[in-house]
């Protein structure tokens, strides 16, 4: 598999890897994917007055997985929820050139970005 | 020490620069065809692909006239396979094999059920042996072959194939062995192991790409074979074309290397994966290693480090030629079968790495792969998810996972 300088760079460099405290109400934890088959991402997004003020991420999958996640986290930030929810994983495919058999990759970055706006929202219900 | 380092020796191995000089002038002044009876061209060729026949029996403890030349192992399975179902179709039509074999064989296998043959593959315990008793259990009266590697590609494994060929002998089943990852790396005597048909490849054992072989046993029992390819009648009719004589003078030259050396090198190589293993043992937690720890190759480790994907280990280790059971370095999206045969979860298969320790690497060399590779997994399990799950005491098995 030969990855894209961009996949590469996230790799080596991943941007916002760590944890927020998930009991936190300001706090959403999405986390998606399951072991089996290789790839789980966990992203978390702090939330203040409607955006996104800081966000992080861990992810158990191939670089692409990586770099995906790394890539949503610095996407989310200073976006408001409604923004957050808007992007759309071919975004994230055309950044990173991801081959088809890594869309897959992207689908699960879109998918714990959903995921995490929506604990924080049952959160702040 | 130079990189990048090439810890992959169970894909290829590099000719060697021995094998490489007796090669060099059959591709040139000595380019005669084995097959031309009536000048010195065609004497000296045969000359040299009789020699390699004798190097190769030594090896293997044959009569050098039991060795047909193929274009590698896979074609080696694929002609004992077929030639055999073909040809005992009046005795029989049940084949028995294994879930780790190779795909050469599984495939093989497949496209001889479609056609109507009956096929066995039999399962393997969790440290990846067969056992002998299940072989005999399998045993019908429609039962024309039995197909067992010697020493598995992935793991390493090395399958009891004497006792295999003992059951053989008496059920009066003819005995198949793949043994292209175990020939020149352990001892291998198709006598007292009872094998009837048995594949290797020159590549693996640090000779040239595109030559291999198949003992085909000439007395007690007379194995026949249905030819694949037809045509001048060479290798005894059950193999015809032109002899790749450059090659088959490497594959020559490798075995008696091997021969030769196999004691020294195997003790080597030996010390130098127990020395990996070691230390990565000693470094790391939630290590396992996959495969029979003793009834192994030397060569052979194959680890599966839990919490991190085999893929973006591979890809953090990209100054070291290692391969993965990982999904995804596959088309498939489907972790290794071999490391899943064993019973190990598709998490675990996903999260190994197959280390391959060949005649050219060195203690250097070891140190520098063991350091790297335990730096790399820290890293990765510093941003993996389930490894911080794991460590707050979170049993995984528990969670619901959204499956994609």
């Amino acid at each position: 598999m030969s990855y894209s300088n961009k996949v590469i760079d996230h790799y080596n460099n991943p941007r916002n890897v760590g944890s927020l405290d998930k009991n936190d109400k300001e706090v959403g934890t999405g986390v998606v994917g399951a072991p089996e088959c290789g790839d789980v991402m966990k992203l978390q997004l702090k939330i203040s007055g409607g955006v996104i003020e800081d966000a992080r991420f861990k992810t158990f999958g191939c670089g692409s997985a990586i770099a995906s996640s790394s890539l949503a986290t610095e996407w989310v930030k200073g976006k408001t929820l409604d923004e957050a929810f808007q992007i759309k994983n071919t975004e994230i495919v055309n950044e990173l050139n991801l081959p088809p058999v890594k869309i897959h990759c992207s689908v699960l970055a879109e998918d714990a970005i959903k995921a995490a706006i929506a604990d924080y929202k049952k959160k702040n219900e | 020490m130079k990189l990048p380092i090439f810890m992959d020796y169970h894909s290829t191995t590099p000719v060697d620069p021995r094998v490489l000089e007796v090669m060099l002038p059959y591709f040139s002044e000595k380019f005669g065809n084995a097959a031309s009876r009536n000048h010195s061209f065609g004497w000296e060729a045969e000359k040299a692909v009789t020699l390699s026949r004798e190097q190769i029996a030594r090896l293997i403890n044959c009569d050098p006239k039991e060795i047909i030349f193929t274009s590698g192992a896979t074609e080696s399975d694929n002609l004992a396979l077929k030639g055999v179902a073909e040809m005992y179709r009046q005795k029989g039509n049940h084949i028995i094999t294994a879930v780790t074999e190779h795909k050469a064989i599984l495939d093989t296998a497949k496209r001889l059920e479609k056609e109507g043959a009956e096929v066995t593959y039999l399962p393997v315990d969790k440290d990846g042996l067969i056992h002998p008793d299940e072989v005999e259990a399998a045993i019908t009266d429609k039962t024309i072959l039995i197909s067992i590697m010697l020493a598995n590609n992935e793991i390493g494994v090395i399958q009891p194939i004497a006792e295999i060929g003992r059951i053989a002998k008496e059920k009066g089943v003819l005995f198949h062995c793949d043994a292209t990852q175990g020939v020149g790396k352990v001892p291998v005597d198709v006598q007292a192991m009872g094998i009837d048909l048995m594949s290797f490849s020159a590549h693996k054992i640090y000779g040239p790409k595109g030559i291999g072989g198949l003992y085909v046993r000439k007395k007690n029992p007379r194995v026949r074979l249905a030819a694949m390819m037809d045509g001048g009648g060479h290798e005894r009719g059950m193999r015809s074309g032109t002899l790749n004589v450059p090659g088959i003078v490497g594959l020559g030259m490798a075995c008696e290397i091997c021969e030769k050396e196999m004691e020294t090198e195997t003790k080597r190589l030996n010390e130098m994966r127990l020395k990996l293993q070691r230390h990565i043992l000693k470094e790391l937690d939630e290590v396992y290693i996959n495969g029979h720890p003793e009834k192994r190759l030397a060569q052979n480790l194959n680890i599966s480090f839990a919490y991190v994907e085999g893929e973006s280990l591979l890809m953090g280790l990209n100054e070291i030629a290692l391969s993965s059971g990982s999904a995804c370095t596959t088309a498939t999206l489907e972790p290794s079968y071999v490391l899943r045969a064993l019973g190990i979860g598709s998490d675990l298969a996903h999260s190994s790495l197959r280390f391959g320790i060949g005649r050219f690497n060195t203690d250097e060399e070891i140190d520098y792969v063991g350091k790297r590779v335990v730096e790399t997994v820290k890293r990765l399990r510093d941003m993996s998810p389930l490894y911080e799950m794991a460590k707050e005491g979170i049993d995984l098995k528990s969670v619901q996972w959204t499956q994609h």
